[in-house]
């Protein structure tokens, strides 16, 4: 992403990559301003008097721009625009329209049948029994109409997806033409020339609520039968740790494909850890660090491409020849760590399973004990936290999980399990394994706004092999699709009389 | 020694000829047999095409008539005395090898180590 186009530039560029690695989303702001003062202060042909020292004073400014922001930054300015306001009025919109629309379908019956009334009343035909039943018909239907519409379209909505969604955009002109056309029927062949003919209004009326609960049933097969039959395995990859889960969906747009993926995300994904991942990072720093390039052939060169290309390969080349020992550095140092991890993981078991010991139920038959001695769970939880506090730290602190838990939570599950009769085993498998992002606070779920990057149109639908990415702040989603194959199943009938067996004989006479 | 059907098969066979020996009330040969269309020829250890459900020579005791005469141990019996062994059943053969009346077995065998001499040496033998 970033390397391509620095490289072009100049090749003592690299080393700043490595060099200035907490802080990732500024690097691309420090790098253009200084390639914009290396074009303002010296001309292209600036590589004639090439700098040895260049690359070491340019990190020195990454530290003191006065552009630099840090990651916490980033993510309160993203949770402010979050909570603004200003996307609300598309939702409203849509909420308008559908409310509008559902009034005009709700009311076009009951006008059908009362403006006779109202307008000749004179010169109207009884109404007759067969008649007075289609109004509780129409009554019915219009209840079930209404339930229908209420229970498939005024949900609460679970997210705003980019593009409106096209079924329903069909639907609703669907709909609109319907009953427009219902009208100018109506107005023309029945207002104009005030037909008598009740009971054939109200047929018509009729027809009219039966073909919208037909609308209706078309709505529930659009929206919500269509997706559920699986068409398509997508596999869902973290790119940042390289978690990967594989979902069976239906045939659905990308941009609903990628909700239903981020909604099992949240419940199926462990939950991103930033504090895992240096590690990695400074490994990679260490591969390049120490490494410079001198260009010995002097300026006369004409090829500056082929020259970028040939330092960048000496340099891989040079650092693939370095003998270094990082591969037995992460060995030792993964198995110390696990030792470590076992280490304090049993402590903490044990210190739990005493901890819980202090305290037990009070049963109903017991005589009563002093108010001071009764405690509620709250109360009890603090009681013993004490007693498990200090090892429940060190193990966090050793998984690098301690920014997930708050004191304050801890006391809250604890006091959970102990209302609950959980065992300590139950208390501790929130803590010894991550979880799903769901089960933290609501102040982990960094960034509940989610970008979708896709080469198709996001309206269109997924197809075999189409890809695309949910960014989040802190990481992206990689999600790539298959379909899946149409299954050619054949039958054979195995009688069960037919299973039958006899022995192996291998006889050895002598003769 | 696999048989293609509806082909003649062809093979080098040698000729034995076993004295029987008597040993108390019994007449005995000195070896043991093995197959036979009714067994399993897939746990035969000696024949090389596990398909071959002939008869075959299993054992043979040190010092009996059957080795003194040059019967080996894995050899396929082809006849017995004239009768064929290539399709028999296991009790068939026996019968045919422990007929009382006789006291002389003439057996035609055959072994790989047979063709390959055969083939080492030059023309063939012709086949008895």
């Amino acid at each position: 992403m970033l390397s391509p186009t620095v490289m072009e530039e100049e090749d003592e560029v690299l080393q700043v990559l490595e060099v200035g690695e907490a802080v990732e989303e500024v690097k691309e702001v420090i790098i253009s301003t200084i390639e914009e003062e290396i074009r303002r202060s010296s001309p292209l042909n600036s590589k004639t008097s090439q700098d040895d020292n260049w690359g070491e004073t340019t990190t020195a400014i990454t530290g003191t721009s006065e552009h630099s922001l840090s990651q916490e930054d980033i993510v309160r300015i993203t949770k402010d625009l979050e909570d603004s306001v200003g996307l609300d009025c598309r939702h409203y919109v849509t909420r308008s329209i559908a409310v509008i629309l559902g009034l005009l379908v709700f009311f076009t019956p009951l006008a059908f049948l009362v403006l006779p009334h109202i307008l000749w009343p004179e010169k109207l035909q009884s109404c007759g029994t067969a008649c007075e039943g289609l109004f509780i018909s129409v009554a019915f239907k219009l209840l079930i109409l209404l339930l229908a519409v209420w229970a498939l379209f005024f949900r609460p909505a679970r997210a705003g997806l980019p593009r409106a969604f096209v079924f329903r955009i069909l639907l609703a002109v669907l709909v609109l033409l319907f009953v427009i056309s219902y009208w100018l029927f109506y107005s023309v062949r029945i207002l104009d020339s005030q037909d008598e003919n009740y009971q054939g209004i109200v047929q018509y009326a009729v027809s009219l609520v039966d073909a919208l609960l037909f609308i209706h049933y078309l709505a529930v097969v659009l929206l919500e039968l269509r997706q559920l039959q699986p068409c398509y395995s997508v596999c869902v990859t973290r790119a940042t740790d390289g978690e990967t889960r594989h979902y069976n969906l239906g045939q659905l747009s990308i941009q609903r494909a990628a909700l239903a993926v981020i909604e099992h995300y949240y419940c199926d994904f462990p939950i991103h850890n930033p504090a895992l991942l240096s590690a990695s990072k400074s490994r990679a720093a260490k591969h390049l660090a120490g490494l410079k390039v001198y260009n010995v052939d002097g300026p006369g060169n004409n090829a500056s491409a082929g020259i970028a290309q040939s330092q960048s390969r000496a340099m891989i080349a040079a650092a693939a020849r370095r003998r270094d020992t990082s591969h037995n550095e992460l060995y030792y140092e993964e198995a110390e760590h696990e030792r470590r991890v076992r280490k304090r993981r049993a402590r903490l078991v044990v210190a739990v399973e005493e901890a819980f010991t202090h305290i037990k139920r009070m049963q109903e038959e017991e005589p009563k004990k002093a108010p001071g001695d009764v405690m509620d769970p709250r109360e009890a939880a603090q009681a013993i936290f004490p007693s498990m506090a200090r090892a429940l730290q060190k193990y966090l602190r050793t998984t690098k999980q301690q920014h997930c838990h708050s004191m304050e939570s801890i006391q809250q599950h604890l006091a959970f399990c102990i209302t609950n009769n959980l065992t300590p085993k139950a208390f501790l498998e929130s803590y010894l394994t991550p979880g799903p992002t769901l089960q933290y606070g609501k102040d982990h779920w960094l960034g509940r706004r989610w970008t979708l990057i896709s080469e198709a149109s996001v309206t269109s639908g997924l197809k075999d092999g189409s890809i695309f990415l949910l960014k989040c702040v802190d990481f992206s989603l990689v999600v790539t699709t298959r379909k899946i194959p149409y299954v050619q199943m054949s039958e054979e009938y195995i009688d069960p009389k037919s299973h039958k067996f006899v022995l192996r004989l291998q006889s050895e006479t002598s003769v | 020694m696999s048989f293609v059907p509806g082909q003649p098969v062809t093979a080098v066979v040698q000729r034995i000829e076993i004295q029987k020996l008597c040993q108390g009330e019994n007449l005995i040969l000195g070896f043991s047999i093995g197959g036979g269309i009714d067994q399993d020829p897939g746990q035969n250890p000696f024949s090389e095409d596990k398909s071959d459900k002939g008869i075959y020579v299993t054992r043979i005791t040190p010092g009996g008539p059957a080795e003194v005469a040059g019967l080996r141990i894995g050899d396929k019996i082809m006849q017995v005395n004239g009768w064929d062994m290539t399709m028999v059943t296991h009790d068939q053969a026996r019968k045919k090898l422990t007929k009382k009346r006789e006291d002389v077995v003439r057996l035609l065998i055959t072994r790989k180590s047979l063709e390959e001499a055969v083939k080492h040496s030059k023309g063939s033998h012709p086949r008895q």
